[in-house]
């Protein structure tokens, strides 16, 4: 334990704390709390920032203390958290400014933001875990602080779906539960590492480590949705509109998708999963799921459902990443975790304007959209190329990546499923925009509000545009110091060393 | 011996307010309110000197064992006692609202009975916990039974009564049985002081039949599945305060009986096959507890299951315990369950008098809307839940984390399904009432108003269940003073 990892502790409070104060706000209080989430949002940002700082000057962060007999509740932040981390808190502060739009005058949103601050507290746990056991609290805490967000309606579909939510991920968390203790037996206390912390044990505990490996695939697997743990994730889509985007961009499938990493990395180590040849089955498992969402994803009218699909496509592309071996597809996976975010993001918010604005939420609705609400298409059209993987978006960096470090690795058809993918994001993708922008608009939209000056409410429209310049960002500035794909290159150099 | 006067007081403190409780019945709140002030005190000063000293004796009189009775504190005994602190607090801030919220004149009637009958259950549980031999044992034992089943009859309803009827017939004919097996113990060996026992038992047919008996009519009052047949109706009807003193407390009398007989006593007649026994027999009441928990009409009997299932957790630290390797794990992971447990029901029960209170009815399916008039009710439900199921970073985690360490340890695989299913299986109920809490309702309510007091002790003590995960090193760490040396000895 050090001084600076106080700062560690801060950033998690940032929100646990405001959300717990939350709570006991009452309804009414609409601006103490709205100034409440947003100054918890900004000082976890600002700490974000001071370690992310400090992480490039070389400064340790680490924070542990007695928890379980022998094994320690332990705080740390390497480079792979710091990504994450940056990325939640980052887009936690737009996705709160647009609930904080998008609720106006709903019920119960103390609850609501309650939740939402212990979900965001979660994520960044997760980030921030340096051993496993750490790692599995804030996992189960996400568990439970995003049923009420997927629950918040409280109509009986929002309650199917929520309890479909629920039995998908406790069960993978209880098969989770097992892995850990189960390692923890065979490895004693496991701290993440990079390059994996089992090497002792590969020769003499082959078998027993593959089938561990498979349970912390099912378990994590749940939340990543990968097929066929995927069944939660389109029927969560109940929830109003910014818990699906955070679900979808950072929360629940990203915190899956990084569970994998951290797993597959820090700790098995990817040279010791590649010895156990535990890499290509879940290599194919992402390939299936890569194909089998986007596929299903052209046969969605229902626009959520389609982004559902596609984030459960799309989140595999991370999945595959890892598990190819060789560092070009390491940097595409790990990089896919801040451009599916930001992408998603972007995608979740239109949609969510689409349907407070002009009631629509279909696409067979979105014709002539782009003239009535001109910049949340634009946003959102930028976004639905970068997921296509038009250049120079940042999806075509994820995929150029991807393309490479198949190759090298000699695993051909991993191009092939890149390049059906593809086609199918357009396949999907396209129509949308082709009606949004070519299509004239209907007489009337479903049930239009009027919003002042702005084609929509200020702050639902600020977050996609934030989000979608950073789409263009992360792919025109990729090759900048200061681009994301910077910081994967230096994970990826310590995962896979000289 | 100059010995710790807080053994005295853990004894004579809430022993002396109940006399008076019942001597001024107007004033029975304060007492307890001073009994659980000195007997929290008492209880750290106590945990203060077995963590320094380590295991505290004390000869009642200044007779030491054969001749006199001796009180002794070890790191378990505290922890009991510590618990048990805990929950009477609790229900002592608790209560006073709930039998004056009432209104009726029945009401006040029954909460003057209370106050001495809870306090004569305290003075009879840090009695049971202190004791060192096998006689005296009985003797709290009784005293616990009788002031339980005075206590679940003080509801007054038909219902109640006739649950209280079977509690007392079990509750005695279990007390029967167990002296008898005193009584050949007694005639076997000479001593019924539980340190001695262990050096003088000899294997052999009189013990095991004294065993057996003794262990019989513990496992009914314990309501170890399948004698639990009584448990649901007597928990699920007595008044709310009353059901987690129950649930949290008395039913774990019996339970740490059999530890101090098994582990401490008579170690030698602990045969893999005895341990697998009493395994079998938990796991069929996580099984066989939790799917009744899933088909429950009313909260308090669902409650009342998810007791019987919690406490089949509890008799897995048999097997697990009674192995070479990783015992010490396992008993104090089953402790450590044992104490979030306590504190888990009890924040559940009171949340359902709560309930009960407000909406006038228990019904699950009528839940709908209530949990937004008893927000923080409904908060601590939830906490209660977590720790129930054995969510990070909840107590009832650290339990099973440490359960399941020993499981694998050994390489006793089975208990691993049987936890994890249980675990399945509890968030399946918890969330058939917690689901409630968000649905929509077309009309609202107009609940009676219920007493802030009431909510927030519930709170506390859900909080306390998830917060016990987190500082679990100190429980594990007092109970290695005084271990039994059948565990393979402290510092495993």
């Amino acid at each position: 334990m050090n001084i600076h990892g106080l700062l560690l502790l801060g950033i998690l409070l940032s929100s646990l704390l405001t959300g717990v104060i939350i709570f006991f706000l009452r309804e009414q209080s609409h601006r103490l709390r709205t100034w409440l989430n947003l100054l918890g949002a900004g000082l976890k940002l600002i700490l974000v920032a001071a370690l992310l700082w400090g992480i490039y000057h070389g400064q340790g962060y680490t924070l542990a203390f007695d928890f379980l007999p022998g094994i320690q509740f332990a705080l740390g932040a390497d480079a792979n958290s710091v990504l994450f981390v940056a990325l939640s808190s980052f887009l936690w502060f737009w996705t709160t400014l647009y609930a904080v739009g998008y609720l106006e005058d709903s019920p119960h949103r103390s609850r609501f933001f309650g939740f939402f601050s212990l979900c965001v507290t979660a994520t960044t746990g997760i980030a921030l875990s340096a051993n496993l056991v750490t790692f599995l609290v804030f996992y189960e805490l996400l568990t439970i602080s995003t049923y009420p967000l997927v629950v918040h309606r409280g109509t009986p579909e929002a309650m199917r779906g929520g309890k479909i939510y629920l039995v998908y991920t406790l069960a993978g968390g209880t098969v989770l539960l097992l892995a850990v203790v189960w390692l923890h037996h065979l490895a004693g206390p496991v701290m993440f590492k990079e390059r994996g912390v089992i090497q002792a044990l590969v020769a003499t505990h082959r078998g027993e480590l593959q089938i561990l490996f498979l349970l912390f695939m099912l378990g994590i697997g749940v939340k990543a949705a990968i097929v066929p743990l995927h069944g939660w994730l389109p029927k969560a889509m109940v929830a109003p509109a910014p818990v699906s985007s955070l679900l979808h961009a950072v929360a629940v499938v990203k915190a899956g998708a990084f569970g994998i990493v951290r797993i597959v990395y820090d700790v098995y180590g990817v040279e010791n999963a590649a010895k156990l040849g535990v890499l290509p089955p879940l290599a194919i498992a992402a390939a299936v799921t890569i194909v089998y969402g986007s596929t299903l994803a052209l046969f969605q009218d229902e626009l959520k459902k389609r982004l559902a699909f596609s984030t459960v496509s799309q989140v595999s592309y991370i999945v595959l990443g890892v598990a190819i071996l060789g560092p070009a597809a390491a940097i595409g996976g790990l990089i896919h975790l801040v451009h599916q975010g930001v992408m998603k993001i972007t995608l979740f918010f239109g949609a969510g304007n689409y349907a407070e604005t002009l009631g629509i939420h279909r696409v067979s609705e979105m014709n002539g959209v782009g003239r009535r609400m001109p910049l949340t298409t634009a946003a959102f059209t930028v976004a639905a190329l970068g997921m296509i993987g038009v250049p120079p978006l940042a999806g075509y960096i994820t995929k150029w990546y991807l393309k490479k470090g198949a190759i090298t690795a000699g695993d051909e058809w991993v191009a092939v499923v890149l390049a059906v993918s593809s086609l199918l994001n357009a396949a999907y993708f396209l129509p949308i925009l082709y009606r949004a922008w070519f299509l004239s608009p209907p007489k009337t939209w479903p049930q239009e509000h009027s919003f002042g000056k702005w084609e929509t409410h200020w702050m639902l429209l600020t977050a996609p545009l934030v989000t979608a310049a950073l789409v263009i960002w992360a792919g025109v500035f990729a090759e900048s110091p200061y681009s994301p794909l910077a910081w994967v290159k230096l994970i990826v150099a310590r995962e896979y060393g000289p | 011996m100059i010995s710790s006067w807080s053994i005295a007081l853990l004894i004579l403190g809430p022993l002396a307010a109940a006399a008076l409780a019942f001597t001024f019945p107007k004033q029975g709140r304060w007492m307890a309110l001073a009994s659980a002030m000195v007997t929290v005190g008492a209880v750290v000063a106590l945990g203060r000197e077995v963590l320094v000293g380590g295991v505290q004796t004390h000869h009642v009189g200044g007779w030491s064992a054969p001749l006199g009775i001796d009180l002794r504190a070890d790191g378990l005994a505290v922890l009991m006692l510590g618990i048990t602190a805990l929950v009477s607090s609790a229900v002592t801030l608790y209560s006073p609202p709930y039998f004056l919220a009432e209104h009726d004149a029945e009401a006040l009637h029954r909460g003057r009975y209370f106050w001495p009958l809870f306090l004569f259950l305290w003075t009879a549980l840090n009695g049971l916990f202190l004791t060192a031999d096998i006689f005296n044992l009985y003797v709290t034992l009784e005293l616990l039974g009788f002031a339980a089943v005075a206590l679940v009859a003080l509801a007054g309803k038909r219902e109640a009564l006739t649950a209280a009827m079977r509690y007392l017939f079990v509750s005695l004919s279990a007390s029967l049985f167990y002296l008898l097996g005193v009584a050949l113990v007694y005639g076997q060996c000479a001593t019924v002081d539980l340190p001695s026992l262990a050096a003088k038992a000899q294997p052999g047919p009189t013990l095991w039949v004294a065993l057996a008996l003794m262990t019989g009519g513990l496992l009914a009052k314990a309501a170890l599945f399948p004698l639990h047949f009584w448990l649901p109706p007597a928990h699920a009807n007595a008044p709310a305060p009353v059901s987690a003193l129950l649930s949290a407390l008395v039913v774990k009398g019996a339970f740490y009986i059999l530890l101090r007989l098994w582990f401490e006593a008579f170690p030698a007649l602990m045969t893999p096959a005895v341990a697998q026994v009493f395994g079998a027999l938990g796991a069929g009441a996580i099984l066989w507890g939790s799917v009744n928990a899933l088909f429950q009409k009313r909260l308090k009997l669902l409650v009342a299951y998810s007791t019987v299932a919690q406490l089949g957790y509890l008799f897995l630290l048999f097997p697990l315990a009674a192995a070479r390797e990783g015992g010490f794990l396992a008993w104090s992971g089953g402790l450590i369950f044992l104490g979030a447990h306590a504190c888990a029901k009890t924040a559940m029960f009171l949340t359902a008098g709560n309930i009960l209170h407000a909406a006038g009815h228990d019904r699950i399916k009528d839940l709908d809307g209530i949990t937004h008039v008893l927000p923080i009710s409904a908060f601590a439900f939830g906490l209660a839940g977590v720790s129930l199921v054995g969510l990070p970073p909840s107590g009832g985690f650290a339990g099973k984390w440490l359960l399941l360490s020993a499981s694998l340890a050994q390489g006793q695989w089975w208990w691993v399904a049987v936890m994890l299913v249980g675990s399945l299986l509890a968030a399946a109920y918890i969330m058939r009432v917690l689901s409630h809490a968000f649905t929509n309702v077309s009309e609202p309510r107009r609940p009676h108003p219920i007493p802030p007091v009431m909510e927030w002790t519930a709170l506390a003590l859900a909080v306390l269940a998830v917060g016990l995960g987190l500082a679990a090193s100190w429980p594990a760490e007092l109970l290695h003073i005084g271990a039994p040396a059948a565990l393979g000895g402290p510092g495993l």
